[in-house]
């Protein structure tokens, strides 16, 4: 009888030295080789109840593409991924799997969970650089559906859309497609001809894209119905930036993270001036945000050559919604984090000279469960900075709402939908941070997927309505 | 493609003025949804900026813009030629001018902002409104739409900083003195900043409700950035997506002088590179 060694931790991610990574744009995280692929992949212990898929927002089937891994069969592991995902090369960089599939994987009881994300990056990285793509185009036969927004929602809504056989055009408002992929994850987390060539996959599948078009303003969904197509999708994203609304917030050099991260992920400032959009963050930033965004704009700003960086947070390390990863990547490159503090008011003339902040305490939990900060009082401290960068999140664009009759939109501008993406107006269909308000990647995915088969029963049953 | 023309496509070009060229651009979707007051966003190479122009007049199928070759993009813009296409082209953005029978309105215009007054002024015109239009420049060879702006106006004054046409002055010397006789209902400026913050301080000495036109630094146009953030009544609002007409009186237009100058130094800097 033979006994099975169990591989209490995973296989390391191969990383960019930190000392090296702060002086590049290119990606940190390096990828696994084949061989370590397939050594996490023998991690995994093929449960038959396998729990990591209750974890999937897509519902990928985790272990039966870990088991082609393992044997070396990496293009029938990523068509297997691509049952379910027309983006594994996104996800796998981007998911926050800790807190979906690696969160119930059975080995992260004891020992390391298995490494799914790096694996569904590894064989899809694996798939595209072997050139070997498995498409099969749609007839476009079943109906016409537009989408609007081509982010992760829309993506994978029209993806899905054309593997059951419609003809689905995407609208985009900007010069290029992807979405917050595009012009807001930042090229060493996502580098853009990753995101490019998934968009290429889902354009392979028949999907039409259409940049330089905004709907509610070169078109309204109202004409899109009278052009023919038969159901829309709104996946117009988590658009608006929000401030602080404190004062000197209008000074030069305060960016949103928003305009931050648009100037140089979409427009490539880092190249500047090869690429003609500017940016300035000068010696010293402050980051204002404790999220993923912050984190991203913290490390831009020192590939950009800011000597300090410093994350203003108004709770504590524990507190901070950053995926952990992120955190560490943020830390190893010498990002400074300033907790429980407060900015109340930007200094400067003109210009930005410093961040004034008040120390905070944490009370009684709030309804989000996270514990309130509370100022203390005449604790007031200045840190002295020449651009500062808000990244305490962002509100839906409110101009689909304002231009579509019959959309119910809730509180905080966001498109009511059930739990299949139906709007209030028959046809019309949402997902992603346009109903939601910010969230994940992956959840912008399943929101779609779970839109595209509402759409198909709608167009082909009648039903919704 | 009925007309065989492609989207963006440039079908007449003309120098209006030394540096302001004038452009007829192929795109029926932008076309037919223009309404006066409205701006496109566009990029004319991979490496471009995207930056906002105002659209001067538009017919079923194309838009006319103007503008003054003052930057990189502009520049680059100016040397395409009948034929060639605009790389990306965005819009109708912003909210339309509010339009309506005021009574008797005064349509001031700035060197390249007479051109996007145009619209403006004529659509007031329609609406039954009586017309006296004030159009300024530094020196003659600077005046553009001249013949536009009459066409719309019941009375046209031109002012030029050297007194090389029309009055000596500014156009605000003009107004200053229309203002004596207490005559307007409402004012629009289009123009230079500093020109629409000198209008708006004229006409609050006779509280006359005046608006103008912003035009902060915008990327993308649509409400996602920020960048183009005024001041308005002590609030921030998003000239992309709020504006771009805001009532003068309310602006903080040094907010807004202050935020144009943001990047002066990286604008000579990409200028000057190859």
């Amino acid at each position: 009888m033979s006994t099975r060694v169990i591989k209490k931790n995973r296989v390391p991610m191969p990383k960019q030295e930190p000392s090296v990574r702060i002086r590049n744009f290119d990606e940190v995280a390096l990828g696994y080789t084949p061989e370590q692929a397939m050594e996490e992949a023998s991690r995994c212990l093929q449960c038959k109840d396998a729990k990591c898929i209750e974890g999937c927002p897509v519902g990928v089937d985790i272990p039966t593409f870990i088991k082609y891994i393992k044997e070396g069969n990496f293009l029938d592991a990523v068509k297997k991924i691509k049952e379910k995902n027309s983006l594994p090369a996104i996800c796998g960089r981007v998911c926050p799997q800790e807190n979906q599939c690696e969160k119930l994987c059975v080995m992260g009881r004891r020992w390391e969970p298995i490494a799914i994300g790096r694996l569904e990056r590894f064989a899809a990285d694996y798939e595209r650089q072997s050139g070997s793509r498995f498409v099969v185009a749609s007839s476009g036969e079943k109906g016409r559906v537009a989408c609007v927004g081509s982010g992760p929602a829309s993506l994978t809504c029209a993806a899905d859309l054309a593997l059951m056989g419609y003809d689905v055009t995407i609208f985009e408002s900007l010069h290029v497609p992807g979405g917050v992929l595009m012009y807001g994850i930042p090229e060493f987390r996502l580098p853009k001809k990753v995101v490019q060539d998934e968009v290429e996959y889902v354009k392979s599948l028949g999907v039409k894209i259409v940049t330089d078009v905004i709907v509610g303003k070169t078109v309204t969904i109202d004409e899109l119905f009278k052009e023919g197509y038969q159901a829309v999708f709104i996946g117009s994203g988590a658009g608006l930036p929000k401030f602080l609304g404190i004062p000197g917030e209008s000074l030069n050099g305060v960016y949103s993270a928003n305009e931050f991260l648009i100037r140089v992920n979409l427009m490539k400032a880092y190249l500047f001036p090869k690429y003609h959009t500017p940016i300035y963050v000068g010696k010293r930033v402050a980051v204002i945000g404790g999220g993923n965004v912050a984190m991203d704009a913290a490390r831009v700003a020192l590939r950009l050559g800011a000597e300090e960086v410093y994350v203003v947070y108004r709770r504590g390390e524990a507190e901070m919604p950053a995926r952990r990863e992120e955190v560490e990547n943020a830390k190893e490159e010498g990002v400074k984090f300033v907790f429980y503090s407060n900015p109340i008011r930007v200094l400067g003339e003109g210009w930005v000279k410093g961040l004034e902040c008040l120390r905070m305490e944490l009370g009684e939990p709030d309804e989000t469960g996270r514990r309130r900060p509370i100022p203390i009082p005449n604790s007031n401290f200045i840190l002295e900075c020449d651009s500062v960068v808000v990244a305490i999140g962002q509100s839906p664009n409110p101009l689909i709402p304002m231009t579509t009759e019959g959309l119910k939109i809730g509180e905080h501008g966001n498109i009511i939908v059930d739990s299949e993406g139906r709007t209030s107006r028959k046809g019309v269909f949402a997902g992603g941070d346009i109903t939601s308000g910010e969230a994940t990647v992956i959840a912008a995915m399943g929101a779609g997927k779970r839109a595209a088969k509402a759409i198909d029963q709608y167009i082909q049953l009648g039903v919704g309505w | 493609m009925h007309s065989g023309k492609v989207t963006n496509e440039i079908v007449v070009k003309k120098e209006l003025a030394p540096s302001i060229k004038l452009m007829v651009v192929y795109n029926p979707l932008v076309a037919r949804k223009f309404k006066p007051g409205q701006f496109v966003i566009v990029r004319v190479c991979e490496e471009g900026e995207r930056i906002p122009l105002t659209i001067a007049d538009a017919d079923d199928e194309s838009i006319t813009i103007v503008f003054q070759e003052v930057g990189k993009t502009t520049k680059m813009l100016g040397q395409l030629n009948v034929g060639d296409r605009i790389l990306n082209l965005l819009g109708p953005l912003g909210r339309p001018t509010h339009i309506e029978n005021y009574g008797h309105v005064c349509c001031i215009g700035g060197g390249v902002g007479v051109a996007a007054l145009y619209p403006v002024a004529k659509a007031l015109k329609e609406a039954g409104n009586r017309v006296t239009s004030i159009i300024g420049a530094r020196t003659k060879d600077l005046i553009i739409f001249e013949d536009e702006m009459r066409r719309v106006s019941d009375e046209l004054y031109i002012t030029t900083d050297d007194g090389s046409k029309g009055e000596k002055g500014f156009v605000t010397d003009v107004l200053k003195r229309l203002l004596e006789k207490n005559i307007f209902d409402r004012v629009f400026a289009v123009g230079p900043a500093i020109m629409m913050k000198v209008v708006s301080d004229v006409t609050k000495t006779k509280n006359v409700k005046t608006i103008v036109s912003l035009n902060p630094i915008m990327i993308d146009g649509t409400g996602m950035c920020g960048g183009c953030r005024v001041i308005v009544g002590g609030e921030p609002k998003f000239a992309c997506v709020d504006g771009p007409d805001f009532e003068g009186h309310l602006v903080d237009f040094n907010h807004l002088l202050s935020r144009l100058k943001m990047y002066e130094k990286q604008e000579k800097e990409v200028m000057q590179a190859a």
